[in-house]
């Protein structure tokens, strides 16, 4: 990995920064890389002070009565499980601390494997003394369609889901029995990696909830920039990329704490050490970049 | 061509052997990089007592037995009352089921074991962590249905996943054969995976469900809820099925324009429930939410105690700012006028409203995509080197 | 007539259908067949999607075009995963109905279409959107120029935006009172502004321009007027 074309290059600070515009993008890789591996082996991690959407996410589950009736969906997949299974996590012990019946489904086809992890890993971990399959959870699992299974969903849950994920008939577990439609729901709330997720959810589902129901998201950052506008209208919560799965766990474990692999419920904030460095250095190579090509104005073969 | 100096030294070219040494240390580069590797690795995982890579399974051993009941029903309930009721069972012999051995009707005597059935035993098996399994280990009783052991076909699964994610990674260097057959890999295998996730969560109860519910109950979802009126869906499934075989024809060499009905079916749909999400949601909703007041007052106590409304100075600007953004950028959006003017100078400043959002939406971007690479490097240093 | 009247009156007759259901509770139930209908074509896409797989990486093999082997790695994956879930072998049985074979569990870890997903489709899936963040850095030194007021502003917030993310934006100015007159040079205040009045206010245009779009282009395929999806025929 070598710089090239040093033909035309001035000398001295200029000379430097012309060359460093030249630079192979292997070392910026390089960079990249060190930048997050260096702070995960040396276990960095930061304080975080919740901002206002994760409080109105989590008001948003806090103020239910408990026992009530929550639907969610885990939209995602392993490609955003970084981000998301974070805020999944700290949904499902909010959710279940405060005894709320939660059924889970997927609109995406590996989103149910997600949210078997957060059933295993937290729900049966922290609260599987209190939950029972069929009357406190049901896992529906994937369905296929897209926005169509939202819309079934808001006329018939039934219809979209006649078992359960495990092929269970849905009519012979109590907690969905008597589930009609999406009104049946206290709170609907979406781990949402892209499409379909949040966006429909808000566009199809949100009218045929109650008025006094519960919508709210946690998002990927790529897409969050899309549900800025639903938010507080339509979305009473928004969670957004990692930083808000880290605000969010610091609420809900200072108000729900537990005494075991508490990591389960930290990964959010241990993700933030590296995110540091990572966006320091990113924010050096903005600068960098332009540095260079001022330092280039002029030479022949300048900074691309 | 002279190739040498005055001194009878080699000048150097493309074939010359003064060319060679330039290689060597590319070469010995790697050659000592894969040394280091092997020679780490090798040491990490045999020498460190608690190796690498290392997983066990906590492994339960479920049993079932076939029994039926002792207690007749009180009411014997006809085929045709089974198939009106959705709340009814399915199964064929509703008396009989298969529960564990230590269920309670057993020990009652309201439930009796099927003769000539024999008991159906198997082991699941959960993969956990070397640690999780020394703090597992402690509060399992041996002997017992539970038992701790060590799983190598997941310790085979984290190499193969290392190895996996180390060849994606390798790409960044350059393309390569590791990169390729990982890639290779993954199309093959995400096809299949999604197929059989469709087939098994929607084809079979849904659509086959429909044509054939006592097959599939039979041999497939015993729990698949009977209908109210079999005969009616089983004639309406008849159109996805045809659809669907008319959507696979385009696969065929010749003939594919028939798979234009399904597709036109599929369109059709999407358009209806889009038109009717996207009004509502995103036109109604957003006009109403863009309309807020211009100057915002905020509740407050007066000297005296009493509520009093303030001016809010700060919410004023926010609405200011967001109103004024709205219109200009949809000002920017709106091509069918010329963009000079006074409508150009909007448009202006739409563009910067723009510019701002795409600011904002790539630093939340950045922290995506780091994200992703971090859960990736977090894998390789716990779950695979363990340190 | 097969080829396009047809078509265009299927698509005219769903999309009208489910317009209508929004507004009458008479159609409700033809609204839930005809989306039932379009989850099961839903899925028979995935294996339309197979299918042409397995067509275009034959053919490279059959051929010998270069790289032939890489399909045919495509095709093993494809055929090992296909078979050991369609057929749940080594599934683990369902608690209530062992006996029966199909009705067990497949996409656990234990059993290979579960140990697949876990470690051969997670990891791959997750690495390659991974390796989009060393794009991200490289796009970021090479292609980022604040060459004039618009791309200034892009850089400006977006420094704003990557500061306030971390722990630097409450080291650089967390230590203003946030009930100060300065409070608006507070990073994480910038933050919010942007994000809640000028983001949101620029995305909600464009999901306005959007809504008119997809609102345009639904009317002009249900009323004919766009036939594009008949172009092959």
């Amino acid at each position: 990995m070598t710089t090239k074309n040093t033909e035309q290059t001035p000398d001295g600070m200029r000379g430097f920064f012309v060359r460093l515009g030249r630079l192979d993008r292997r070392w910026i890789f390089l960079a990249m890389g060190l930048s997050i591996a260096v702070p995960i082996l040396l276990k960095l991690r930061f304080p975080e002070v919740p901002g206002p959407m994760a409080r109105a996410t989590f008001d948003s589950i806090e103020s239910l009565p408990d026992g009530s009736r929550v639907l969610l969906s885990f939209d995602f997949d392993p490609a955003s499980k970084a981000e998301l299974q974070p805020m999944a996590n700290a949904l499902v012990h909010h959710c279940a601390s405060k005894g709320h019946k939660i059924v889970f489904m997927a609109l995406w086809p590996l989103g149910k494997q997600m949210a078997d992890q957060a059933i295993k890993e937290v729900l049966l971990e922290y609260h599987g003394d209190k939950y029972e399959y069929g009357t406190d959870y049901v896992q529906l699992g994937f369905k296929a369609g897209n926005e169509g299974v939202i819309k079934v969903l808001t006329t018939n849950v039934a219809e979209a889901y006649p078992t359960d994920a495990s092929g269970a008939a849905a009519s012979g577990l109590p907690l969905i029995a008597d589930v009609r439609d999406l009104g049946s729901f206290d709170l609907v709330s979406t781990v949402s990696a892209g499409y379909p997720g949040a966006k429909e959810w808000v566009q199809y589902g949100r009218e045929s909830m109650k008025p006094e129901a519960r919508l709210t998201s946690g998002s990927t950052g790529v897409q969050a920039s899309q549900l800025f506008p639903y938010y507080p209208a339509q979305l009473n919560g928004l969670l957004v990329a990692v930083k808000g799965a880290a605000e969010y766990e610091t609420l809900v474990t200072e108000k729900y704490p537990v005494d075991r692999n508490s990591e389960r419920l930290e990964q959010g904030r241990i993700r933030m050490g590296p995110q540091l460095v990572a966006h320091l250095l990113m924010i050096a190579l903005i600068v960098l970049g332009n540095i260079a090509m001022i330092a280039s104005r002029g030479t022949q073969g300048g900074a691309r | 061509m002279n190739d040498t100096n005055r001194d009878g030294s080699s000048r150097g070219g493309p074939n010359d052997a003064g060319a060679q040494p330039a290689k060597r240390p590319n070469t010995l580069l790697w050659v000592a990089l894969a040394v280091f590797g092997i020679v780490g690795l090798s040491l990490n995982a045999f020498m460190r007592p608690e190796g690498m890579a290392k997983r066990f399974a906590v492994v339960t051993t479920v049993e079932r037995v076939l029994v039926e009941e002792t207690v007749p029903a009180a009411v014997e309930e006809s085929p045709a009352a089974v198939a009106a009721d959705p709340k009814s069972t399915q199964d064929p012999d509703p008396r009989r089921k298969w529960v564990a051995p230590e269920d309670a009707g057993l020990a009652a005597g309201t439930l009796r074991r099927v003769d000539g059935v024999e008991p159906i035993r198997w082991e699941t098996r959960e993969s956990v962590k070397a640690s999780e399994a020394e703090l597992l280990r402690s509060e399992i009783k041996p002997g017992g249905p539970v038992r701790i052991e060590s799983s190598p076909i997941d310790s085979l699964g984290i190499w193969v996943a290392a190895l996996l994610t180390l060849f994606i990674l390798s790409f960044v260097y350059r393309d390569n054969p590791f990169y390729k057959v990982a890639e290779s890999i993954l199309i093959g295998v995400s096809a299949a995976y999604w197929m059989v996730v469709g087939f098994w969560s929607t084809i079979v109860p849904q659509l086959l469900g429909a044509l054939a519910p006592g097959f599939v109950r039979e041999y497939a979802m015993p729990s698949l809820p009977a209908s109210a009126t079999p005969g009616l869906d089983a004639a309406l499934a008849f159109v996805p099925l045809l659809l669907g075989f008319m959507l696979l024809w385009r696969l065929a060499p010749k003939g594919g324009w028939i798979s234009v009905w399904p597709i036109a079916f599929v369109i059709g749909t999407t358009a209806g429930i889009r038109l009717v999400g996207a009004i509502e949601a995103d036109l109604m909703r957003q006009l109403v939410a863009a309309m807020k007041p211009l100057v915002v007052f905020e509740e407050g106590v007066a000297a005296s105690g009493e509520a009093i409304r303030m001016f809010d100075f700060w919410g004023s600007v926010g609405s200011v700012v967001g109103v004024v953004g709205d219109l200009s950028v949809l000002t920017y959006f709106f091509f069918s006028v010329e963009h000079k003017g006074a409508v150009g100078k909007t448009a202006r400043v739409g563009i910067w409203f723009l510019m701002i959002s795409f600011g904002s939406a790539f630093g939340l971007t950045v922290m995506g995509r780091i994200t992703l690479l971090l859960q990736r490097f977090e894998f390789l240093f716990t779950d695979w080197l363990n340190i | 007539m097969l080829r396009r009247t047809i078509p265009m009156l299927i698509l005219a007759s769903a999309g009208l259908l489910l317009i209508v259901a929004k507004f009458s509770p008479f159609t409700v139930s033809w609204q839930e067949t005809v989306l039932g209908w379009f989850n099961i074509l839903a899925a028979v896409a995935f294996v339309l999607g197979a299918g042409n797989l397995l067509a275009v990486n034959l053919e490279q093999i059959s051929s010998r075009r270069p790289g032939w082997a890489y399909a045919a790695i495509t095709l093993f994956a494809f055929a090992v995963t296909l078979v050991v879930g369609m057929f749940k072998v080594g599934a683990v049985p369902n608690g209530m109905h062992p006996d029966i074979h199909l009705a067990g569990a497949h996409d656990v870890p234990q059993a290979p279409f579960g140990w697949i997903y876990d470690y051969m489709l997670v990891p791959l899936t997750s690495t390659m959107f991974a390796m989009l963040a060393f794009y991200v850095a490289s796009a970021a030194f090479r292609a980022f120029r604040a060459k004039n007021i618009e791309a200034i502003l892009l850089l400006g917030t977006a420094f704003i935006i990557l500061l306030s993310q971390t722990a630097a934006g409450m080291f650089l100015t967390g230590w203003i009172p946030e009930d100060s007159v300065f409070s608006f040079l507070r990073l994480d205040v910038m933050k919010r502004g942007i994000t809640e009045h000028v983001q949101t206010a620029g995305m909600r245009a464009i999901t306005i321009g959007i809504a008119l779009g997809v609102a345009a282009t639904s009317l002009r395929l249900i009323f004919g007027i766009d036939k594009s999806y008949l172009s092959k025929t």
